[in-house]
């Protein structure tokens, strides 16, 4: 009997040679152990009460103060602090100011820190965006990094995986963050409780690297453990620059899948997440008059240049409706600099919008775009829960940047094919 | 261990934002972050429990984010046990690790706000005392025991390294 892709990588990782089986509990070396300035404070006072003085592996320590950095307050600002001093004490490499810093879980990928093959553990729940580039990488919460910092393992239970196949062409302004909200729609937010969820077929094989780390960073929206593809040459082409060497895992041909969906998403248009849940899904079509407050186009889901070109296509040239406010904000310095040469911070800026500094600020209403009562917001993040970006009495809906670019333009949730 | 105390009774998908708002998150301390439990969505909560009592829940309990500020709200605001059909992944795995005791069941329909219910984490068995019915869920895998009765992932990892 074979494995799949996570199988193989865990076994690869466990501290006693030989095989996993789903629902078995292993402890696991880890490659890479992330957190940020929300979480990584509970990690270090954990760690520091340990009696334990020393980290595993300054190497393997990640640390991005992203959430409430730059500092919105005068406790975030000592929680950005905890981070700097620890990472200072214990020669932490991997340590990202403002400045330098990035939305983390497109940081990584992009300076090379997760490669294919990794386990990656995050205490942040979006770490399974790596999960794209054939990588097993979860969330944990901050006790799990704390225990990590002291021996560089974990504990797993082997999960189950599902396979999805994708097959079809995907339409003009149909991408992986409409697949993905297509997939969460039709299997529920705990439809993949526990599991791995495993994304293949011809349409994945076709997506850019981009795309495919918004399908991977919602697998958790699924209650998935991780969202993985199998490497291609899309895959090794993007992580060839980097100096450690990737490797590469696939699924065997007689591997167990728990479940397996297949879908045909030829007639796929662009999906929408309605309030309150990433599962309660609809096509931009079925949304008639519902008109928004505020735009957000960024976060770790949908903050990568690919994602600012799509939006600045529809907004060149154009203004956001009168009312509307739209927040346009890259997930890394990399990119912001990039979106500066190639002109599209000026058409955001010309289109009435504020172009910001990375953070994932707006995402969890932390800062920079907080609903008031009674708004509406379009925006390319994650989640939609209840209060997620404000007020517990305002709405947001979750699109992908093209959706949510004609909609700034028009002032209602629109079909991008109608800019 | 034995648990007893007043259930405070929630539906499907309680989600981490909804135990503690992201805007609370300047804080790891538990009676802190406990003054917001639940906010969103019950205002009055945190006034509402008295110590020892109990959250019982549906499907998918504490989805969403990773915050381990989730269960330490739930701790701090004097919640001693939480049982629910079941969990979200990361919660389940930060509930063991800071020693939240928590517990699966699918008989959580036959439990009502505000019901008197004792648990029994060894043996697994949930008492309603209000409407004397008892139940038997599933105890803990062995490896999650060890975490639980050392006092956490922490000290659990302490007793394996002076081994």
């Amino acid at each position: 009997m074979g494995n799949t892709i996570s199988e193989k990588i865990l076994m690869a990782h466990i501290a006693a040679k030989g095989s996993v089986k789903p629902g078995e509990f292993i402890e696991a070396k880890v490659d890479v152990a992330l957190a940020n300035d929300i979480t990584a404070p509970l990690a270090i006072s954990e760690f520091k009460k340990s009696g334990f003085s020393k980290i595993f592996n300054k190497n393997k320590v990640v640390l991005v103060p992203d959430h409430f950095a730059p500092a919105k307050d005068l406790k975030s600002a000592n929680q950005c602090k905890i981070l700097a001093n620890f990472a200072k004490e214990q020669g932490i490499k991997n340590y990202f100011e403002i400045g330098l810093m990035g939305i983390e879980h497109a940081l990584l990928p992009e300076q090379g820190i997760v490669l294919p093959g990794d386990l990656v553990i995050g205490a942040d729940s979006h770490t399974c965006t790596y999960g794209a580039l054939g990588a097993y990488a979860t969330g944990m919460g901050s006790t799990d990094l704390a225990r990590a910092y002291i021996d560089g393992k974990c504990w797993l239970k082997v999960p189950a995986t599902h396979k999805y196949i994708y097959k079809g062409k995907l339409n003009k302004w149909v991408g992986g963050k409409d697949l993905i909200l297509y997939t969460i729609g039709q299997i529920g937010v705990d439809g993949a409780l526990y599991k791995v969820m495993e994304y293949c077929g011809p349409v994945i094989k076709k997506l850019g690297m981009d795309d495919r780390f918004s399908m991977s960073n919602m697998a958790i929206e699924a209650g998935a453990r991780a969202g993985l593809i199998e490497p291609d040459e899309i895959t090794k082409e993007y992580v060839s620059g980097f100096k450690r060497r990737p490797k590469y895992y696939y699924s065997d041909k007689d591997a167990v899948y728990e479940k397996i969906y297949e879908w045909d998403v030829t007639k796929l248009e662009p999906q929408v997440a309605c309030p309150h849940l990433p599962s309660n899904v609809k096509p931009v079509s079925g949304l008639k008059n519902i008109k928004v407050d505020q735009v957000v186009i960024g976060s770790c889901t949908n903050g990568r240049i690919s994602d600012l070109r799509i939006a600045a296509k529809l907004l060149k040239g154009k203004k956001a409706a009168k009312g509307v406010k739209l927040i346009v904000f890259p997930a890394t310095q990399k990119i912001y600099l990039e979106a500066v040469k190639e002109g599209l911070a000026e058409i955001f800026v010309k289109a009435g919008g504020v172009f910001s500094t990375p953070t994932c600020g707006p995402c969890l209403g932390g800062h920079m775009g907080i609903l008031a009562e009674g708004e509406v917001a379009i925006a390319t993040t994650n989640r939609n829960f209840l209060g997620r970006m404000g007020s517990p009495k305002s709405f947001v809906y979750l699109s992908n940047p093209a959706v949510a670019a004609a909609s700034a333009i028009t002032g209602r949730i629109t079909h991008p094919a109608k800019i | 261990m034995i648990i007893k105390g007043k259930v405070h009774k929630f539906g499907d998908d309680i989600n981490t934002d909804d135990i503690i708002a992201a805007k609370y998150l300047v804080s790891t301390d538990p009676k802190e972050l406990g003054l917001h439990c639940m906010e969103t969505i019950s205002p009055e909560f945190s006034q509402k429990v008295s110590p020892g009592d109990i959250i019982v829940a549906g499907n998918n309990f504490g989805c969403g984010s990773s915050r381990e500020h989730a269960p330490l709200a739930i701790k701090g605001c004097g919640i001693s046990a939480v049982i629910a059909k079941n969990f979200a992944a990361i919660f389940f795995r930060n509930a063991i690790n800071i020693g939240l005791p928590f517990l699966e069941s699918s008989d959580i329909d036959n439990i009502n706000d505000g019901d008197m219910v004792e648990i029994d984490l060894s043996s697994g068995i949930i008492k309603n005392i209000t409407q004397g019915k008892d139940f038997k869920t599933q105890a803990f895998p062995e490896f999650l025991q060890d975490i639980v009765s050392s006092g956490g992932l922490i000290e659990y990892i302490k007793k394996k390294e002076k081994k």
